[in-house]
């Protein structure tokens, strides 16, 4: 097309009447069924677990060796049955309870190191060191020496817990502190807000997407070390966890109880990912729109 | 009469990575009560620094400010800020608890009394639909609302405003001067309101301290227009202020007013 020399010099003027909103209502469509069902999250999770699952029983009976890979119908049985009658809830409560324990109390620590070094100096370096220190190192690679100083007893296995937990948590939730606005600082320190109170009103409630990062990596941390931890010691403790009950039927060569072991322990992290993490996410940083998805 | 806030000789320096900026240099001014005083310069000219200073941010290396007769050391709810930035809501607080948080925690009022009163001064700015809403479902006029509110409701001796519309658009910040001022009639607030732009000034302001850039140091303090006055008042002056700011201070002489 040809560019023109000046705009068109006929061009009316015009006006309009804007017709009210109420006349007309507002302009929606439905969506359609399949399209809501595509868009529905926890749907298409449960489409993808359903395929793994199929895969997996279709490969199990191929490879058709219990003793390698049991398959998923087999696994789901031993599983049912555990729960029933194996005893698998009570050693799930056994490690709960000591999980629960480390997770407290890391993330209480972790509480307090970070006040700390929102508040001074000295203690912001002793975290930065502290976590550069102590975060590379693998919590199951200080159970010997847990085990040597408190024995073999649920201690040593809080102890390498809250080392799993408090750096993870203490790491996120500083540097949450760090980046929170000047804009909202200068807000606190303008209603008369000082340490603890401007720490627990202001930089806990803006840093919290950071926070809940921590507290998920921390959790996830956890777990691990637990399990770890308790197939390294069940074996000599008496009343032992779902790590104990992996290794016990390992021995005894049950393997469709072990999948069923680690089915638990997978179980019980989407459970808490997505009911108790989820939903603690919508109740604040989403309905606050401080998350992007 | 004495004046509600003294600054007198304030020079004011901050550091950057690799420098020590003086922002302002022996900057003094009193704001008496009612008065919309208004501190106008181009950018860079330290106004927003003084701003801080007076908040309580920024202790001045040289000179002192006094609120009702006391040194200002330290930030405080008889100075409350309204910053330009539109996140200086909190995210996690509706609009009803963001203007009664400050009143809470700072013991101005408590309860029933802090709702209500929060609920006033949401309802000055036209704000009373939206009391449930979370910041981020507002536009950035809205917000802007919030902050004056929120400010307001906690009737401080001064109201601080750092360029509060600078990053609305221009039909909403029209409008937000008009409510502005509208508010003032309504509670005769004491304002010290920081802008770049003259017309702004010319418009919020009561009287007018104008800052050269580079460090920032007062070039003349002038009494702005009748608000119901005539167009050409205010065009004058818009004419003079420019004069002001961008010529060599010999050709417009300060006795010329």
């Amino acid at each position: 097309m040809r560019i023109a020399d000046a705009p068109p010099a006929d061009r009316p003027e015009r006006f309009a009447t804007p017709v009210d909103a109420a006349e007309f209502g507002v302009v929606q469509k439905r969506l359609s069924t399949w399209e809501r069902v595509r868009t529905f999250t926890p749907l298409r999770k449960a489409a993808i677990l359903v395929v793994l699952a199929i895969v997996w029983e279709l490969y199990g009976r191929r490879v058709n060796n219990p003793l390698l890979l049991p398959t998923f119908s087999a696994t789901a049985q031993a599983f049912v049955e555990a729960l029933v009658s194996g005893g698998l809830l009570g050693k799930v409560w056994t490690s709960i309870q000591i999980l629960l324990v480390g997770y407290a109390a890391g993330t209480f620590l972790a509480a307090v190191l970070t006040t700390l070094a929102t508040t001074t100096r000295i203690g912001n370096d002793l975290l930065e060191t502290l976590t550069a220190m102590f975060n590379p190192l693998p919590a199951i690679a200080l159970l010997p020496l847990a085990l040597l100083w408190f024995g073999l007893n649920s201690l040593s296995l809080s102890f390498v817990l809250i080392h799993s937990v408090l750096w993870p948590v203490a790491l996120n939730t500083h540097s949450g502190f760090v980046s929170v606005s000047p804009t909202l600082r200068m807000v606190g320190k303008n209603y008369g807000l000082r340490s603890l109170r401007y720490v627990a009103l202001i930089l806990i409630p803006a840093a919290f997407p950071s926070i809940l990062t921590g507290l998920k990596v921390g959790w996830a941390f956890a777990w691990r070390t637990l399990i770890a931890a308790e197939l390294v010691f069940g074996v000599s403790s008496g009343k032992g966890g779902l790590g104990w009950f992996i290794l016990e039927n390992k021995n005894t060569l049950d393997i469709a109880n072990v999948f069923a072991g680690l089915l638990t322990v997978i179980i019980i992290g989407l459970v808490v990912e997505n009911g108790v993490f989820r939903t603690i996410e919508n109740r604040t940083i989403r309905r606050w729109g401080m998350a992007t998805s | 009469m004495t004046p509600l806030l003294d600054v007198d000789g304030v020079t004011l320096q901050y550091k950057t990575r690799d420098h020590l900026v003086t922002a302002t240099y022996r900057v003094g001014f009193q704001v008496f009560p009612a008065e919309r005083f208004v501190v106008l310069g181009p950018s860079g000219c330290g106004k927003s620094t003084l701003l801080k200073a007076v908040g309580g941010y920024l202790t001045p290396v040289e000179g002192t400010i006094r609120l009702k007769g006391e040194v200002v050391t330290r930030p405080g709810p008889d100075r409350m800020m309204v910053f330009q930035e539109f996140d200086q809501l909190l995210p996690w607080k509706t609009v009803l608890d963001n203007v009664t948080f400050p009143l809470l925690v700072s013991g101005r009022a408590s309860g029933r009394d802090a709702i209500e009163r929060a609920r006033t001064y949401i309802d000055k700015v036209n704000l009373n639909r939206c009391a449930e809403q979370y910041p981020h479902e507002l536009s950035g006029g809205m917000k802007q609302r919030v902050a004056i509110a929120r400010a307001m409701a906690m009737e401080p001796d001064v109201l601080l405003m750092d360029e509060p519309f600078a990053a609305l658009d221009a039909l909403t910040r029209r409008k937000m001067q008009e409510e502005l001022l509208e508010l003032w009639d309504e509670t005769r607030f004491t304002m010290l309101f920081v802008t770049h732009s003259i017309s702004e000034a010319i418009k919020v302001g009561s009287r007018i301290l104008l800052l050269s850039p580079h460090p920032g140091q007062v070039t003349a303090e002038l009494n702005s227009v009748p608000r119901d006055g005539a167009g050409d008042a205010a065009r004058a002056l818009e004419e003079r202020i420019d004069a002001l700011l961008f010529s060599a201070p010999k050709e417009v002489p300060l006795a010329h007013r």
